[in-house]
C-alpha cells in the first residue's frame, strides 16, 4: 500500500488498475478525462496488462465494451454527462445481457444550457436503465468502490453492469491523501472474471437475441432478480474488503445520528460531508437532526431508508436533480419506499447544486429549520420563491 | 485459396432463418459464413439478419454469433476481437454483417473508427438499398428513382452514396465490392479478406424480392444484371490500389433490368436517362482512378 | 454441422430461461415449410451436378449428396431460385398441395 496525494479521477484510475480490467474503451469527456488519460498511461507504461482502445464516440465506447464483455474478458469504460445521454441506448442493452461492465461516470450537468459543472441529472436520468448506481462522498471511496464493482458486478448471482458516480469537479478533481493499495491485495479481493454465457469456442453462443411477448418479461425479471440479489452481494463484498484493507463500508447507506432524529436529510454524493457539518450545527441549536447518506440508488435501499427515518418527524431530500414537473428522482424514490412502508411523515424536496452552482452549510441548516418549521413542498436552494 | 459449389464447405452456419424466400441478405450471410468456417464470431445490427436469426428460442446461427446495437455494430466486433484476443484465442474471425442503412447511414461513424484504429474485423455490408427490416424506406444507399415508403409518390431524389469509395479513402488494407449474383467472386473477396490482417470491407449488393418489387426467384438474375449492365461495378481496393474484377458485359441491359423491377414502375424515360448518366459518370471517374487494365470494360 | 431442430424446451418458470441474453447456438424450434406454396422437384436423370441450386439457396436447404442434391423441405421456402439456376433444367416448381 502507498499513501498519495491525488485527485478523485487519480484515485479511481487506480482502483481501476489494481482490478485489471483487459479493454478498457473510453472516449474524453470534461470532467471524467482524466481517468482515460490516467488509464491509457497506464496501458502505455505496462502498469496495466489492458487494451486502450480510442473510440470514436461514447456509443461506440459502451457497444465496445459489451462486445469484449461476451468476448470474456473485464471491461472499463467512463464518461459524463452528454456523453452517458450519447451512450444510453447501450446501457440497458448491457443490463439485459448482463454484462458486468464497470463504468464512472463524472456527474455533470446536462444541456441546455451547456456546463461542465457537477449536478447529477446524467445519471439519475438513466436510473431505470437497468445499472447498479453507486455514488460515492470522496476520493478513497472512489477507487475502493471502483475494487469492489467488479467482484459485486462479476458475482454469478448478480451479473449486472456497474456504474460509480462521482460528483465532477467535487470530486473528479479536488486532490486528497488516499491509501492506495497493493496488488497482491487487490487480487485477494477480486477473483478471476468468470463469464456466463459469453462467446465460447467450444460451445458456441447465439447472443443479444430478441424474445417476443411470451418469453421477454422472464428475461426482465430476472434482471430485476439479479439487481435485487446484489444487495446481499455489496455487504458480503465490503466484510471481504474490510477484512483485506481495514476500511469499513456501511451497505447501500450509510446513516449519521438517524438514531434519536426528529429530522433526516437524505442526500448522496460529495454533499454529505457538509450535510453532516450542518447537522450537529442543528443540534447544537436543539433540532435533532439526522443524515442518511444514499450509496447506492440501485438497487433501491428502500429497507434501509425506512429503518433509518421510521422514527422521524420529517425527511428531506437534498438532491442535485429535478424531474421538470416532478420533483427530484431521489425523492420519488425515497417517498416510494416510505409510502409503500405505511410511513406518512412531512417530506419536502431541495433541489441544489444544478449546474454545479455551490451548496453552502447555511443553506443546509436551513433545510434542516425549514424541517423542524413543518415546512413541505420542492424548493430550489437559491431561489426564494418556490415554483408555482 | 478458391471457392467453388463443389468445394464449398457442406456446414450450414446460418439455417431456419425467417427471412423472406429469395432473400438475398441472407445468401451473403450463408455464404459468408460457409467461406469463412466456425472459428467466426458474426456480429449483426438491428436489421433484417437479426430480427430474422436470433428469436429466441429460435437460433440460426451455428456459430458463436451475436447482435449488436444498431449504431455500434464496428465497435462491438473491435471489443469481441480485443477480448478474444486478449483469452489468447487467436484463431478466431471476427465478421460483420450489417445492412446499407446499419452501414453508411446509421453505423457509418463506428465504421470509420474501426478503419481508423485498422482493427483487425471483417465487416461485410448486405446491401439491399432500403431499410428493408421496417418496410423499405430510403436509405443513403436507396438508388436514384427507386420508390420506397419515404420517398412514395417520385422516388428517392438521390444517388447512391458511394461506400466503396469512402471506405477506401480511409486508407483501408482492403476493400471490395461484391453481388450475390456472382458468387465465386464473392466467396474470392471474403477468403481474401480473411487473409488480409486489419480492417477489411466488403460491399455486397443483395436483392430484396420485397421491397424491389419483384419475384423471390429472380433475385440472383437482378444481382448479375445490376453488374452485368454496369450500374454495381465489381472491384477491389487493396495496397492504395482500385482495380475491376469483372467488366460491364452489356450496357444496354440497363433500361431492362430497371424496368422489370416494381420499385421503378413509375419512373419516367427522364428519370431512366439520369440513371444512365449517373452510371456512365461513374465509370468515366472510374476509367480516370482506377486500375482497369484486368478487367477493361466494354461500351 | 448445421443449426438443429429440437424438441422445443418447455419455458414456463423463470428457472427455465437462461440468465441473461445468451443460448446454446444453432437451436431451431420451428420449421419454414408452411410458408411454401411451390416446392422444387429434382429430376435426378437430368441433373449434371452443377451444384449452383446448392450455391445459391438462400436458406441452405440443398443438401449435397453425392453428385446430386436432396431438398430439407422442414426448411425450403419455395422461392424458386433453384430452379433459375439450374443449367439443365432439371429442377421444376410444383404446386404445394394443401
Amino acid at each position: 500500500m502507498t499513501r498519495e496525494f491525488i485527485s478523485g479521477n487519480d484515485a479511481l484510475a487506480h482502483g481501476v488498475r489494481l482490478a485489471s480490467p483487459k479493454v478498457i474503451s473510453a472516449y474524453p469527456i470534461t470532467p471524467q478525462t482524466t481517468v482515460v488519460e490516467r488509464l491509457s498511461e497506464m496501458a502505455e507504461d505496462g502498469s496495466l496488462d489492458a487494451e486502450f482502445i480510442h473510440v470514436e464516440s461514447e456509443h461506440s465506447a459502451l457497444s465496445c465494451a459489451i462486445g469484449a464483455s461476451a468476448a470474456g474478458v473485464r471491461t472499463f469504460t467512463a464518461t459524463s454527462s452528454q456523453g452517458l445521454l450519447y451512450m444510453a441506448e447501450c446501457l440497458p442493452y448491457a443490463a439485459g445481457g448482463r454484462f458486468p461492465i464497470v463504468m464512472m461516470n463524472a456527474n455533470r450537468s446536462i444541456a441546455l444550457p451547456w456546463n461542465i459543472y457537477g449536478d447529477q441529472r446524467d445519471s439519475l436520468m438513466l436510473l431505470d436503465s437497468g445499472w447498479i448506481q453507486a455514488y460515492v462522498q470522496d476520493a478513497q471511496e472512489g477507487l475502493d468502490l471502483a475494487l469492489m464493482s467488479y467482484r459485486i458486478a462479476e458475482h454469478p448471482e448478480v451479473s449486472t453492469p456497474f456504474m460509480i458516480n462521482m460528483d465532477g469537479f467535487h470530486l473528479t478533481h479536488t486532490y486528497e491523501v488516499v491509501d492506495v493499495p497493493d496488488k497482491e491485495s487487490a487480487d485477494r479481493l477480486i477473483p478471476p472474471f468468470r463469464p456466463v454465457g459469453c462467446i465460447d469456442p467450444g460451445s458456441p453462443q447465439n447472443i443479444g437475441f430478441s424474445a417476443g411477448p411470451e418469453h421477454n418479461v422472464f428475461f426482465k425479471y430476472k434482471a430485476h432478480c439479479g439487481m435485487l440479489r446484489a444487495r446481499d452481494v455489496i455487504k458480503e463484498t465490503e466484510q471481504a474488503f474490510s477484512r483485506i484493507f481495514g476500511r469499513e463500508y456501511s451497505g447501500l447507506t450509510e446513516g449519521y445520528r438517524c438514531e434519536d432524529a426528529d429530522h433526516v436529510l437524505i442526500t448522496l454524493g460529495s454533499i454529505s460531508g457538509l450535510c453532516r457539518g450542518a447537522a450537529d450545527a442543528a443540534r447544537a441549536e436543539g433540532i435533532r437532526a439526522g443524515v442518511l447518506r444514499i450509496r447506492y440508488m440501485r438497487p433501491f435501499p428502500a429497507e434501509e431508508t425506512v429503518a433509518a427515518v421510521s422514527g422521524a418527524k420529517s425527511i428531506a431530500v437534498l438532491e442535485k436533480d429535478i424531474s421538470f414537473g416532478g420533483t427530484g428522482t431521489v425523492f420519488a424514490n425515497v417517498g416510494s419506499a416510505l409510502f409503500s412502508a405505511g410511513l406518512n411523515m412531512r417530506a419536502s424536496n431541495y433541489i441544489g447544486g444544478l449546474g454545479g452552482r455551490d451548496i453552502s452549510i447555511g443553506d443546509v441548516r436551513k433545510i434542516f429549520s425549514d424541517m423542524a418549521a413543518g415546512k413541505t413542498g420542492v424548493r430550489f436552494i437559491g431561489i426564494e420563491e418556490g415554483p408555482e | 485459396m478458391s471457392f467453388s459449389a463443389s468445394s464449398l464447405s457442406e456446414d450450414e452456419f446460418f439455417y431456419g432463418h425467417k427471412a423472406c424466400a429469395g432473400c438475398g441478405g441472407s445468401l451473403a450471410v450463408r455464404i459468408a459464413l460457409k467461406v469463412l468456417g466456425e472459428k467466426t464470431v458474426a456480429v449483426l445490427p438491428a436489421g433484417c439478419m437479426s430480427a430474422v436469426g436470433f428469436n429466441f428460442p429460435q437460433l440460426c446461427f451455428a456459430n458463436n454469433a451475436i447482435i449488436s446495437t444498431f449504431a455500434g455494430t464496428a465497435s462491438m466486433m473491435t471489443g469481441i476481437e480485443a477480448g478474444l484476443r486478449a483469452r489468447g484465442i487467436a484463431d478466431y474471425k471476427v465478421v460483420g454483417f450489417a445492412g446499407d442503412g446499419g452501414t453508411a447511414d446509421i453505423g457509418i461513424q463506428a465504421l470509420s473508427g474501426a478503419i481508423d484504429r485498422g482493427d483487425d474485423i471483417i465487416y461485410i455490408c448486405y446491401d439491399n438499398e432500403a431499410y428493408m427490416n421496417t418496410g423499405t424506406q430510403k436509405s443513403s444507399l436507396t438508388p436514384f428513382g427507386a420508390r420506397t415508403t419515404t420517398t412514395p409518390v417520385k422516388g428517392n431524389r438521390r444517388d447512391k452514396k458511394d461506400m466503396f469509395e469512402i471506405v477506401a479513402a480511409h486508407g483501408i488494407p482492403y476493400a471490395a465490392t461484391a453481388s450475390v449474383g456472382y458468387l465465386n467472386d464473392y466467396m474470392r473477396k471474403v477468403a481474401k479478406a480473411a487473409e488480409v490482417k486489419g480492417t477489411k470491407y466488403i460491399h455486397v449488393i443483395a436483392p430484396c424480392p420485397t421491397g424491389w418489387g419483384a419475384g423471390s426467384d429472380e433475385t440472383i438474375e437482378l444481382a448479375k444484371e445490376a453488374v452485368d449492365c454496369g450500374l454495381w461495378p465489381l472491384a477491389e481496393y487493396e495496397n492504395g490500389e482500385f482495380s475491376l474484377s469483372m467488366r460491364m458485359k452489356d450496357p444496354s441491359l440497363l433500361d431492362s433490368h430497371i424496368r422489370r423491377q416494381g420499385r421503378f414502375k413509375h419512373l419516367t424515360s427522364e428519370g431512366l436517362e439520369h440513371i444512365r448518366e449517373l452510371r456512365d459518370r461513374r465509370w468515366d471517374r472510374i476509367d480516370k482512378k482506377w486500375n482497369v487494365d484486368q478487367g477493361r470494360r466494354t461500351r | 454441422m448445421r443449426p438443429r431442430l429440437v424438441e422445443p424446451p418447455r419455458f414456463a418458470s423463470p428457472d427455465d430461461y437462461p440468465e441473461g441474453t445468451s443460448f446454446e447456438a444453432g437451436h431451431l424450434v420451428t420449421v419454414n415449410s408452411g410458408w411454401r406454396r411451390v416446392r422444387p422437384k429434382i429430376d435426378g436423370g437430368k441433373c449434371t451436378g452443377c451444384l449452383q441450386c446448392y450455391l445459391y439457396c438462400p436458406d441452405g436447404t440443398m443438401i449435397k449428396s453425392g453428385k446430386s442434391v436432396t431438398v430439407d423441405y422442414d426448411f425450403c421456402k419455395g422461392c424458386g431460385i433453384c430452379a433459375r439456376m439450374c443449367r439443365a433444367g432439371a429442377i421444376s416448381m410444383a404446386e404445394e398441395r394443401a
